[in-house]
């Protein structure tokens, strides 16, 4: 007897039943599957609960030793010598200076890709250059830092022969090149959201490309493009292995780019790699310094999020 | 007088604007080839330095306090170990998150939170997942500085990342495909499980090798929980001779990866260092790309193949 003729010889009801059966099942996997879905998405909340109750953890520990008024105002950041100090502002200059001269080269970089894509490029360039930017930013860091340190450091120094082999510009340029393609990429996907309306109205009234660029597209993207700016800056100050190599790690607390400094990134690699114990004064600094970072990208990441969401404004 | 009235005035303003607009396109054009020449010079200047160690010995040698012995195959096994858990725990979890927010969640409050939340962990610096790994992996839960420990963190780097891509997969299906399915009676996971997925499996592979290559990049979040420059020896290996025939020890073995290895040699002051350094630089981008390749090869695939 083959199957079907088995299953004609069933009755009915338990035909009725089976059927129940398959339909109870299928609605509990859907009920649990439901369930596990939720939980997938809501893990994304427990790896921020975790971030901020590390970090919040070990810096309460910190700032029972040094008080914050030290902390941000004293200008030496020696914690692991005899004479320690705790000010983390040496970090924030080298962090701030940096950024700047990266911001230098991604923001008119950035832009003016951005600009000549969406309104100047035709389509086949447009296809050939965007997989090109993608690559630019999927070179892995590290790379980048030793091209800062060994390519264009000795560059610079045919040019400016007293640059010290660590230093903040190279480090900072070669970092702004890196942020090109996100700067670029974000302020591309703004200006293609106004609305071609907006463009032929301004071409109608006889402006070229550059002024429609300019007085049009560039104002009518506004938000989308400072947040753009803002998400680079955020990129900028996070960065880690480009700073740690290229940079220098001695703490000075300076505005010139041209002398080498640590950054707060760059600050948290050496001290991981010294091995410092558990527990000690030394592993706490790591966990106050990473909090001033992360509440500095994160006040970066909610006004650029803020100023994105207005691209999506009706004109 | 006004401009109007006089002909050869506004035939020059108009050059005058048509000049500009031609520097603006040769001005946009320079800065992009500076970008590629940038590229290029990358690519040339690791080639040429680290020419000479590219060879056989290098891809399959320990490291050795001496630079010209030293190989980079314990960095080379231990990337892929760590891509392994790494993967393993983003794929799931990032894939489920993405199902659920784009299909399944409701418009409240709790679903703008994990949004808006999931939107800034992307932002958020690697070396703060570093420091999240070294308080709550290493110390808290005990893993140590292992392969299981490395490979949790970057799979929490790259976990915005995937919910990202899985999102866009899911959401260029179009929702006839849907209403068809529950039109037979069909449950919800039936239709995400027999229909969804599969005709988005492209666009969330895509994403998940680009995932996978940003985190093979990675170098910062490693070095913080303690990933050892000097590893002179491989993980146990995962499949034995004798029973049980599997074995997870490798998942606790101290190990070391691509970057790491890469930095260690960079941060060297001696010469022959600078140079291994840019033989493991080559090596590295040339993973990266190629996983990038892939990445756009598979989408590109099922692009084509699926045409609604």
């Amino acid at each position: 007897m083959n199957v079907s003729t088995e299953e004609a010889a069933l009755s009915a009801a338990e035909l009725r039943r089976r059927e129940a059966v398959h339909l109870r099942r299928a609605k509990a996997a859907d009920a649990v599957m439901r369930a596990v879905l939720f939980a997938a998405a809501a893990f994304s909340i427990l790896v921020t609960l975790g971030i901020v109750y590390v970090l919040v953890k070990e810096s309460v520990a910190f700032f029972r030793h040094v008080p914050l008024s030290d902390f941000f105002t004293d200008t030496q950041w020696t914690p692991l010598f005899a004479d320690a100090h705790y000010g983390i502002l040496p970090l924030l200059a080298g962090t701030l200076v940096t950024s700047a001269v990266a911001l230098v080269v991604a923001i008119p970089g950035g832009t003016i890709s951005a600009i000549y894509l969406s309104e100047f490029a035709g389509a086949r360039v447009r296809e050939a250059v965007k997989p090109v930017l993608e690559l630019l930013a999927g070179v892995p860091t590290v790379v980048f830092g030793y091209f800062a340190l060994l390519f264009l450091t000795p560059l610079l120094q045919r040019i400016h022969p007293n640059l010290p082999t660590f230093n903040m510009l190279s480090a900072g340029l070669v970092m702004g090149i890196m942020i090109i393609p996100y700067v670029a990429s974000i302020s591309e996907d703004a200006m293609r959201a106004v609305p071609k309306a907006m463009r032929e109205g301004s071409y109608a009234m006889g402006a070229t490309r550059l002024q429609t660029a300019l007085r049009v597209v560039v104002p009518g993207a506004f938000s989308g493009i400072a947040g753009a700016y803002i998400l680079g800056m955020s990129r900028a100050v996070g960065e880690t292995m480009v700073v740690a190599v290229a940079a220098g790690q001695q703490p000075n607390f300076t505005f010139n780019p041209l002398e080498g400094a640590a950054t707060i990134t760059a600050y948290i690699v050496q001290v991981s790699l010294g091995d410092v114990p558990h527990g000690s004064i030394g592993y706490q600094t790591i966990f106050a310094a990473g909090l001033t970072l992360f509440l500095v990208t994160l006040a970066f990441n909610i006004l650029g999020y803020m100023l994105r969401a207005r691209i999506r404004e009706v004109y | 007088m006004s401009v109007a009235a006089d002909p050869r005035a506004i035939e020059r303003i108009a050059r005058a604007n048509e000049r500009r607009d031609a520097a603006f396109a040769v001005l946009g054009l320079l800065v992009l080839f500076v970008a590629l020449l940038v590229l290029t010079a990358l690519f040339v200047d690791l080639l040429i330095d680290g020419w000479p160690r590219l060879n056989w010995e290098f891809l399959t040698g320990y490291p050795s306090r001496f630079a010209h012995r030293a190989g980079i195959l314990p960095a080379i096994v231990g990337t892929f170990a760590v891509m392994l858990v790494t993967a393993a725990a983003a794929v799931p979890v990032g894939v489920l998150s993405g199902v659920y927010l784009e299909e399944y969640a409701p418009r409240n409050w709790l679903t703008t939170v994990i949004e808006i939340n999931i939107n800034n962990l992307a932002g958020v610096p690697s070396i703060i997942y570093g420091l999240l790994a070294l308080g709550l992996l290493v110390h808290q839960f005990r893993l140590g500085e292992s392969i299981l420990a490395a490979g949790i963190t970057l799979a929490l780097l790259i976990l915005p990342m995937i919910i990202v891509a899985t999102r866009e997969a899911l959401r260029a299906i179009p929702s006839a495909v849907r209403e068809a399915v529950y039109a037979l009676g069909a449950t919800k996971w039936q239709v995400m499980w027999h229909h969804i997925l599969p005709y988005s499996t492209g666009g969330i592979l895509t994403g998940v090798i680009m995932g996978l290559a940003r985190a093979i990049g990675e170098t910062a979040p490693v070095i913080t929980i303690g990933a050892l420059t000097f590893i002179a020896f491989l993980p146990d290996p995962p499949f034995k001779a004798e029973f049980p025939f599997v074995s997870f020890e490798w998942l606790t073995a101290p190990f070391t990866v691509m970057p790491i290895q890469m930095f260690n040699w960079v941060s060297r002051p001696q010469a022959a260092f600078a140079v291994n350094a840019a033989a493991a630089g080559v090596v590295l981008i040339v993973m990266t790309l190629a996983m990038n390749a892939a990445a756009i090869v598979i989408r590109n695939r099922f692009r084509r193949r699926v045409r609604w």
